[in-house]
């Protein structure tokens, strides 16, 4: 976790992120090598909810459905 | 639309990857709405018309993807309906209050989810879906409906704009989700409730 925190320090030039950000192309996701110092830090706030245990309603909604069948 | 008729394992195949999608669901709704509470309602929705429209989706093809274009649609129709409209004060409140005591999100963290909700929505979307969801632009057109090049400059934007709040550390003025605007208005509050300040009469 400390990599990705350090890495949203403002260590990064903003130039380079600019630039980053306007020549990404083709396929590439956008977190690509010359990704701006937040970058891990958007991924990092996705990832953080996957990893979270998931709330029971959920399960319970998709049983009752199957159970409606 | 077409007649095949599902099988039984089919049907479980499905409910399996709708299962599984669920945590995604979550994220990408959390980074839209920016409330966890209305996120998870948001989700709900999103597995209940997945559940009633699973005859349409294709096997073999991207469950995420599928259910991500059904979670955008309850969002932009939820929007419409002013749902989160208003909403925006209590959530600040509510991360701020809520952030857990063990956890110490890094500061930083709590900045770039601000800065996220400060992105008009679909540039917000797009961001989420290319940079969080690890989607390719192609993809990213698709959920959205709209062209590759269209998805392409909102993100430019976006992150261009991520780079000015967060690494600049810039943090805009306006916008209807405005955090600055926000906290202009609180101070105002705490000035006037101090006995500074004149309050104009309401009407």
């Amino acid at each position: 976790m400390s990599g990705a925190i350090a890495k949203l320090d403002k260590k990064k030039p903003a130039d380079a992120s600019r630039r980053g950000a306007q020549t990404g192309h083709g396929k590439a996701p956008a977190a690509g090598k010359e990704a701006p110092g937040w970058a891990n830090g958007l991924k990092q706030l996705y990832d953080e909810v996957v990893k979270e245990p998931l709330p029971d309603i959920f399960d319970d909604l998709l049983s009752k459905l199957d159970d409606k069948n | 639309m077409d007649s095949h008729q599902r099988t039984a394992s089919d049907k479980a195949d499905f409910k399996r990857e709708l299962t599984g999608v669920v945590p995604h669901l979550r994220a990408f709704a959390r980074g839209l709405c920016g409330r966890p509470d209305m996120a998870d309602d948001l989700v709900q929705e999103t597995l209940l018309k997945a559940w009633a429209a699973q005859d349409r989706f294709e096997p073999g093809t991207s469950m995420r993807a599928w259910t991500f274009v059904i979670l955008r649609n309850a969002y932009l129709t939820d929007m419409r309906r002013n749902r989160f409209r208003g909403d925006y004060d209590e959530s600040v409140a509510e991360r701020i209050l809520t952030a857990p005591a063990g956890q110490e999100e890094p500061i930083h963290l709590a900045d770039m989810r601000r800065a996220l909700l400060t992105l008009p929505p679909e540039r917000r979307e797009a961001l989420l879906l290319v940079g969080a969801g690890g989607f390719s632009y192609e993809e990213a057109a698709e959920i959205c409906g709209c062209a590759v090049g269209t998805i392409k400059s909102r993100v430019g934007r976006a992150r261009a704009a991520l780079t000015t709040m967060l690494d600049e550390g810039d943090m805009p003025r306006r916008s209807i989700d405005d955090v600055g605007a926000h906290r202009a208005i609180l101070e105002e509050l705490d000035s006037v409730a101090s006995g500074h300040g004149v309050s104009e009469p309401t009407r």
